[in-house]
């Protein structure tokens, strides 16, 4: 019998095919730390017949919202998302990186308007995904470091 | 060709090469209301909100001046001490008062972004004097113009850009228009202060050569525009490194002896040493005039905005 690394779950999320080595990253986007009211589980450098290797991240009783999906995409633009109901997969979809990134991300230039405390969203334009390149749309820098400035 | 009446003025780079010709164009007509030989009152009524969170001696009074020409009238504040704002109003609340007083805004921040920002939140159109590192579309159009005025035409010209052109706003601002208008550039600048690539390639992808170089000699010869802008010691971190580069390029009689007769010499201004003063009684001396054509251009602009120049 093949042992199973991980166990299905009964209600939750599981976020599959993310690249090795970013699942922590995508523990941190979740705000998964010391507050956590369910079961999380993550395996790392998973095997994968696609991508070689893989992380995994289970959040048990959770549903993403369409930002912290946004955000996972920034990190992990080959990650799936599939929304557990009663041990069955309701839902299972792509993450995808929308041309505007709104929310979901801080200006790396401490000298822009959106780091002033004035009521607006931040928003970066997606000039590129593959590489990764997005632009504040406000003072029009490339925000070199992304995975580090999402909020 | 976009109609201007109520837009934002925030980048040049929203302007198609359509536009900025018809600004040209139109800033060409207002010279003698400018000057005080000709009176229009297309503006009268209007009333303009000009918002300097920082000091600008010469864009604020460039555009009051430009307003009261056109029979408009002009209020706002210069430098924030007094005003709501230093009691920690967002510009956000500030817009949206000022909003209510006037018929556009036009404003300076210290902040990059900030001209974006405030057009969000105004209905009215909202005219970027300057915001931070930023943009400041109108002191390229004004750049734009006293090339276009004094050599007949964009296209084709030899246009030299000196001095810091890595930290420079003015000059990566100029540098993206003069390739919209067709300009042959040549990008002259210590081995530290060079253009930023990304500008660079944007003018090669439009398909247009572009000499970069230490040397300000290698290009007097066949330059027809030398816009020199002054090396900025507030972007040093390290004074050390500012001595390094400042006063890297002079100009003065000397070098100008190797140049065509017909270059002229821009400057955004204030200079300070870049230009020897004995330069100014030379014809090739231009920045004054280049000053003086803000008014036309803002001119052209607050017309074709607020109302009566379509």
């Amino acid at each position: 019998m093949r042992e199973l690394r991980v166990t299905p779950i009964k209600n939750g999320t599981v976020i599959d095919h993310i690249p090795a080595g970013m699942a922590l990253k995508v523990l941190k986007i979740l705000r998964i730390g010391d507050a956590v009211a369910s079961t999380v589980t993550v395996a790392m450098h998973v095997p994968s017949r696609a991508m070689g290797w893989k992380d995994i991240v289970k959040v048990e009783d959770r549903e993403l919202g369409v930002r912290e999906v946004e955000k996972i995409a920034l990190i992990a633009p080959t990650a799936t998302v599939n929304v557990i109901r009663n041990y069955n997969v309701a839902e299972k979809r792509r993450v995808t990186l929308p041309d505007r990134a709104v929310g979901i991300l801080r200006c790396a230039n401490p000298n822009c308007i959106t780091n002033a405390r004035e009521p607006v969203d931040t928003e970066f334009v997606v000039k590129s995904k593959a590489p990764l390149r997005v632009f504040c749309k406000y003072c029009d820098r490339e925000l070199e470091d992304v995975a580090a400035h999402i909020v | 060709m976009s109609s201007f009446r109520g837009r934002d003025v925030l980048s040049i780079r929203e302007f198609s090469r359509a536009d900025i010709e018809r600004v040209l164009r139109a800033a060409r007509k207002m010279v003698p209301i400018a000057l005080g030989k000709k009176v229009s009152r297309s503006l009268e009524g209007k009333i303009l909100g000009t918002l300097f969170y920082e000091p600008s001696t010469r864009t604020r009074l460039s555009f009051e001046s430009a307003m009261i020409r056109l029979g408009g009238r002009a209020l706002g504040f210069s430098g924030a001490e007094g005003t709501s704002v230093q009691k920690g109003e967002s510009l956000a609340d500030t817009i949206r008062m000022v909003e209510a007083y006037s018929d556009g805004i036009v404003l300076r921040h210290p902040q990059e972004g900030a001209a974006r920002l405030a057009a969000e939140f105004s209905e009215k159109p909202v005219i970027n004097a300057g915001d931070g590192a930023g943009q400041h579309p109108t002191q390229t159009l004004l750049d734009l113009y006293t090339i276009w005025d004094e050599k007949g035409g964009i296209e084709g010209r030899n246009v030299a850009l000196v001095g810091d052109l890595k930290y420079g706003r003015t000059v990566h601002s100029l540098a993206y228009a003069l390739a919209e208008l067709g300009a042959t550039l040549a990008f002259v600048s210590p081995p530290t202060l060079e253009m930023p690539r990304e500008i660079v390639e944007h003018v090669k992808e439009r398909g247009l050569a572009v000499r970069m170089t230490h040397h300000l000699e290698e290009v007097i010869h066949d330059a027809d525009v030398l816009y020199v802008t002054r090396i900025q010691k507030e972007r040093f971190p390290d004074p050390q490194e500012y001595e390094k580069v400042a006063g890297t390029y002079r100009i003065d009689t000397a070098l100008l002896r190797d140049a065509k007769r017909d270059l002229i010499i821009m400057h955004p201004l204030p200079r300070i040493t870049e230009i020897a003063p004995e330069v100014d009684r030379t014809r090739h001396a231009l920045y004054f005039k280049q000053a003086f054509n803000g008014v036309p251009v803002r001119m052209a602009l607050l017309d074709l905005v607020l109302g009566g120049g379509e």
